[in-house]
């Protein structure tokens, strides 16, 4: 009685376990980002859902290029669609059914179960083209220095991970379909469901005796559903958590015309007290409160979205393939920002765990150990990389907000600008001119 | 001769013009630009625009400051133009570069300076649209004009028709290069690049712009903003073409075919 009940136990087992680690995982996710400025951006929430709808539920910027655009709804789709097949694999894996829905659904369930294997199938050949403009094409961006190593490695292992998912799938359904042709009778195997893809695959087990067959099914059905539970777990450690944060990242990117940058507020103090002839010079400073630092150094210092969007950020490359800098073969590329924030955020996220909950100085920040001056100061501030990000990733603001850190801070400008802001401050022009001539143009007309 | 009043002259005659323009660093200082400054103000004047500057009350707008990151810079920038801007009571401004269009409608209002901003192109579209400005038809007829995004224009402000509308008016031939408004490609000048040397790589980025615009085989190269009109003159200059090829904002163009 007990051993007929070991693979529920089993599966019961793996479903709390794979459910156990993803929770772990998604408090990970959630403390790091926590680590940063908290900033509000729920002020217009129709503008807020209505971009969510459209950029992560509708990919309306994802197929701005439509090969990458298109492939991606369907691996989007398929993923989405069979999923809703997952509910009854984890159904039936707990109860110890097969294919519980059949009977509640009838000719319905003909139908999900059609449109599932063709999902499956047309993800394959997505995937597989993917694979090919990575591996074969060798799209410049998937190329560029920051995919060297770990980054090439995972992006091409999600690849093969859904082809082997799909695979399994589409065997599991091949060998369910050749136990209920070929033997009708067979216990659990139900007549149920409709296998357009798979129906190609159940001629192969025509002649096995009906054990080995059952084998084959019950292997794919296993090993397809640890493979979904593993790629959960995988999620965090890997660049494709965009499947779930391209949703709150869409709904918290800044709504304002992207060429407004922040004022920073507590310099509007500071230059309000100076500009005010009422303020008295020789005031008591105020030693308690905290002294402000002016931009970002590390990722502590920059804001929540921010971090957000590090996690979100699934190296696409969209936004370095756009940039002027990085097009003109400057070091600077967006991506590489929002990957180094993420890995120092991690990484911060990892010191933490190691020392009980306070994080303690590891003598490096997100400044020079992963972002160098010379990508900072290559910027145009020109935005294509905002335009381009199909998930609304913001990595200028992170730019901004570091050369602030640079300039404010260490005074670590180049010279030329140093030329440039000292004009501004003596002469109101970034040249060296005399403001008293600012109109003689107008002597020439 | 055209007479530009100062606000402070209007003020002490008791007038207060419809509009300020603003002149920007490049547009008072700067040889090429001046010639911008100059072709808009006759347009200006021309169509009996009731508009005065500030003169040397004007001072930058602070965002070559804050896009290098010395936003303590912009900020003083910022509050004194908004200080001398709110005394004179401004209410509209009109300026012809971007960067200033950028700052002043996006970034000052929360540091208490709310004026209605716009940019040239889009008041000199408006002027023809009321009929307050004609345009012969003539020098421009059949040229072929590609049109390059500003940044702070296009993708910082979704500001992208209104150029082309001019270009059409001006019955020229409006050709696209391969990457046009919302993915134009920066003419390299943009956060604070104009004022330092770029940092290495094979290429720099105006000449990669104007590559960009010579594949279109154009006549003129139509720029809406002081700053890419300097970086596409020095690609232009670059590749040899400057005698064949003309960079020119778009109020020059029209102040040419209204022969002003």
């Amino acid at each position: 009685m007990l051993l007929d009940l070991l693979p529920n136990i089993i599966f019961i087992l793996l479903l709390l376990t794979a459910a156990g680690f993803f929770a772990k995982n998604v408090g990970r996710i959630k403390r790091n980002i926590y680590l940063g400025k908290s900033i509000d951006r729920t002020d217009q929430p129709k503008e807020r859902w209505g971009n969510m709808a459209r950029i992560a539920l509708g990919q309306s910027k994802m197929v701005k290029r439509p090969i990458a655009g298109i492939l991606h709804v369907v691996v989007y789709v398929g993923f989405i669609l069979i999923n809703i097949e997952l509910l009854e694999i984890v159904v039936d894996g707990i109860v110890g059914t097969h294919r519980i829905f059949a009977p509640f659904l009838g000719g319905f369930y003909n139908i999900l179960i059609a449109s599932f294997e063709i999902c499956a199938a047309l993800v394959l050949i997505a995937v597989i083209l993917f694979w090919c403009r990575r591996n074969v094409i060798k799209i410049q961006r998937f190329w560029k220095d920051e995919m060297k190593g770990w980054p090439k490695l995972d992006a091409d292992l999600i690849l093969y991970f859904e082809v082997v998912l799909m695979g399994l799938f589409l065997t599991m359904n091949g060998a369910d379909l050749a136990i209920q042709t070929y033997y009708p009778d067979a216990p659990h195997y139900a007549q149920a469901g409709s296998f357009p893809v798979s129906q190609f695959i159940a001629p192969l087990f025509e002649g096995s005796d009906l054990s080995s067959i059952i084998l084959i099914e019950r292997i794919a059905w296993w090993m397809h559903i640890i493979g979904i539970f593993f790629f959960l777990n995988y999620l965090y450690y890997s660049k494709h958590l965009h499947i779930l944060l391209a949703f709150p990242n869409t709904f918290f990117a800044d709504l304002r015309p992207k060429g407004q940058f922040n004022n920073n507020a507590n310099v509007t103090a500071e230059v309000q007290l100076m500009m005010d002839p009422n303020a008295d010079p020789y005031a008591a400073i105020d030693d308690s409160a905290e002294v402000e630092k002016f931009g970002a150094s590390d990722v502590m210092d920059l804001n929540q979205v921010q971090l957000l969007n590090a996690y979100t950020c699934t190296e696409c490359g969209r936004c370095t393939s756009e940039c002027p800098a990085n097009q003109t073969g400057k070091k600077l590329s967006p991506r590489k920002v929002m990957m180094d924030t993420r890995d120092r955020l991690t990484e911060v996220g990892n010191n933490i765990e190691k020392n009980k909950g306070q994080f303690v100085d590891d003598g490096k920040q997100l400044l020079g150990d992963y972002i160098s001056h010379e990508e900072l100061w290559a910027c145009t501030s020109c935005n294509a990389c905002v335009e381009a990000c199909p998930v609304d990733i913001d990595p200028l603001s992170i730019i901004m907000e570091m050369r602030q850190y640079l300039v404010m801070e260490e005074s670590a400008a180049p010279s030329d600008l140093n030329n440039m802001m000292s004009n501004i401050e003596n002469n109101g022009a970034p040249w060296p001119f005399n403001q008293q001539d600012r109109a003689n143009w107008a002597q020439e007309l | 001769m055209i007479k530009v009043s100062t606000l402070a002259e209007c003020m002490a005659e008791g007038r207060s013009p419809e509009i300020l323009f603003w002149v920007g660093c490049a547009g008072s200082f700067d040889e090429r630009a001046k010639k911008i400054t100059k072709a808009f103000v006759k347009i200006l004047h021309n169509a009996g625009v009731d508009f005065a500057v500030l003169g040397a009350e004007e001072s930058c707008s602070g965002d070559p400051a804050k896009r290098a990151g010395n936003e303590f810079l912009f900020q003083m920038q910022a509050m004194t133009n908004i200080e001398i801007m709110n005394a004179y009571e401004v209410k509209k401004i009109v300026t012809t570069c971007p960067h200033c269009f950028n700052t002043l409608k996006n970034e000052y209002p929360e540091l208490g300076g709310k004026y209605e901003v716009i940019h040239h192109t889009q008041l000199l579209r408006d002027l023809l649209d009321d009929g307050r400005m004609t345009i012969a038809e003539g020098t421009f007829k059949g040229k072929r004009i590609t049109y390059h995004d500003p940044c702070y224009l296009g993708r910082a402000n979704n500001i992208y028709e209104a150029p082309r509308e001019l270009i059409k008016k001006l019955d020229a031939e409006l050709v696209e290069m391969k990457s046009c408004k919302s993915r134009g490609l920066c003419c390299g000048a943009g956060g604070a690049q104009m004022f330092k040397e770029p940092e290495n790589g094979k290429k720099d980025i105006n000449i990669e712009r104007t590559e960009q615009a010579l594949e279109t085989q154009p006549d003129i190269i139509a720029a809406g903003c002081p700053f890419c009109n300097t970086m596409l003159s020095d690609g232009v200059k670059n590749k040899e073409k400057e005698d064949s090829l003309a960079v020119l904002d778009l109020a020059e163009m029209i102040a040419t075919a209204k022969d002003l």
